[in-house]
């Protein structure tokens, strides 16, 4: 099973490959990891005339701190933001996610910015940047623009960027103090997508909810926000029958599609729960 | 298409190879450079029966061009045995009885290699974590844990 034919590009700047990808427009993918696109490839459900592999571009990598925000390359892979020690002391929930993200050999290769791109509903870090308030930093032949994760994700294979540009780098907040989060991902084994997971942080004033974010993976067409059940929270303190009351409407939400995970309403209802104990290992977290 | 010119090092040794960009690693390193010890199980990434090492990390070799080990370094389960004697991983396995059909062995060895380079002196739980992304259909797994205990100890106490 190997993919069709195409011709093979490895830029060795982002400009180069900006220019590679204005060359052949519609006929151009970008290769990060391969553990989304190689799979397509080959099934036929994608055949790109041109393959710009991003691999050589020593500008996509790193991990770095600047002032309360961490920058984090699109091509630094799994296995490199569990092994940071940047993130794991300031923004550990993306660690904590890419640890039950596919299996040793596949987060050597696999990227984040290739996890935030491609678009399927099962990719775990979409709705852990809706989470953290993220940014994306895009650039394209018109030059750099950064965007929120909040609007970025429009559908199945569908983000809010053009075929001409290339995701950079992730920016996301470092945590303050009163801020906590919570992360539950319900998979049948290693190596499979969530069946449901919800990714959350809340930033406490005092006991009560000065703010909080709560986001889904695989319980719609892209990763969303409950924002119903958000509302239902914010400036409250917190009790088991808030959180009820959000997990609630957090079912209303969900529209996950039926498959060999299970049938909408088994999903739906392990969302909320994913959603419920989130919230609480957040709040538990944020008093810490 | 046209092919391309590729070089790297295989086991400690430099090869060549003219491929086509579409061609996937695992298959030039058994088709091309005859070195069949590496197997492939599933081709989508999931059971690990490809896994080689590719500039000191483990990777899936159905999912990584043959184009991307261009100048880099690879290691297959052909690389552990010193002139003909065993890797204390395969003589583990042996002593064990890790394997049983042997089709995830050379995976398995590999895979163990480097995890072991990068965690010398494992727990239990650490090696299941370690060895998830290779599947085995016979052993139920008991036995791949122990041999990579039993090596480990092994290379330790070397
Ligand atoms: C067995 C297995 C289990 C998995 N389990 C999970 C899981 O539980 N959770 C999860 O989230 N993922 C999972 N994955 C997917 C894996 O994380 C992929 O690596 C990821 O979805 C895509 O990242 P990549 O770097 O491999 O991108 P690629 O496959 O190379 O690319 C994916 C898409 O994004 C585009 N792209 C990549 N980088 C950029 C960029 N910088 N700018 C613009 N476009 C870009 C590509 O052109 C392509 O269209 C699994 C994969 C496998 C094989
Ligand atoms: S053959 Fe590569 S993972 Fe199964
Ligand atoms: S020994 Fe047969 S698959 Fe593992």
């Amino acid at each position: 099973m190997i993919p069709s034919e195409f011709e093979y590009h490895a830029p060795h700047s982002v400009a180069e490959a900006i220019t590679l990808l204005t060359q052949y427009p519609e006929e151009a993918r970008l290769l990060a990891g391969g553990h989304s696109l190689l799979p397509m490839m080959k099934l036929r459900f994608a055949e790109p005339a041109h393959l710009i592999d991003i691999n050589g571009i020593k500008e996509l990598k790193g991990i770095s701190e600047q002032g309360n925000v961490i920058r984090i390359g699109a091509m630094t892979t799994e296995s490199e933001l569990i092994d940071s020690a940047l993130l794991n002391e300031k923004c550990p929930l993306i660690p904590a996610v890419a640890r039950l993200i596919a299996d040793p050999q596949v987060r050597n290769r696999g990227t984040i910015g290739g996890d935030i791109v491609h678009g399927d509903p099962g990719n775990d870090h979409p709705a852990v940047m809706l989470a953290l308030d993220a940014r994306f930093i895009l650039q394209g032949p018109e030059g750099e623009r950064t965007v929120p994760a909040n609007g970025f994700f429009l559908g199945t294979y569908s983000v809010g960027m053009a075929a001409d540009e290339i995701l950079t780098a992730i920016l996301v907040p470092v945590f303050a103090s009163s801020t906590g989060y919570g992360f539950n991902k319900l998979k049948r084994k290693t190596g499979d997508f969530a069946t449901a997971a919800s990714s959350v942080v809340v930033q406490l004033q005092g006991e009560s909810c000065a703010d909080i974010r709560i986001a889904l993976t695989n319980a719609g067409p892209c990763a969303f926000r409950a924002e119903a059940a958000e509302d239902l929270l914010k400036g409250q303190v917190i009790t088991d029958a808030l959180i009820e009351q959000a997990a609630q409407k957090v079912m209303a939400a969900c529209e996950p599609d039926e498959d060999l995970r299970g049938d909408a309403e088994y999903k739906t209802h392990m969302s909320a729960e994913m959603a419920r104990r989130s919230i609480r290992d957040a709040l538990t977290k944020a008093k810490g | 298409m046209t092919k391309k010119h590729i070089s790297f090092q295989l086991n400690g040794r430099p090869v060549d190879a003219l491929v086509e960009p579409r061609e996937l690693l695992v298959h030039v390193i058994r088709e091309q450079l005859g070195l069949t010890g590496t197997h492939i199980g599933c081709e989508t990434s999931h059971c690990g029966a490809c896994t080689i090492d590719l500039n000191g990390d483990s990777v899936k070799a159905c999912t990584v061009l043959a184009m991307q080990a261009d100048g880099g370094d690879v290691m297959t389960v052909e690389g552990l045995a010193d002139n003909g004697a065993l890797h204390p991983l395969q003589e583990a396995f042996m002593q064990e009885h890790g394997l049983q059909c042997g089709f995830c062995t050379p995976g398995m060895l590999i895979r163990a290699y480097r995890f072991l380079k990068k965690n010398p002196n494992p727990s239990d739980e650490e090696i299941r974590t370690g060895m998830s992304g290779n599947l085995c259909r016979c052993t139920g797994y008991q036995n791949i844990i122990k041999a990579v205990k039993a090596a480990a100890e092994k290379m330790q106490s070397a």
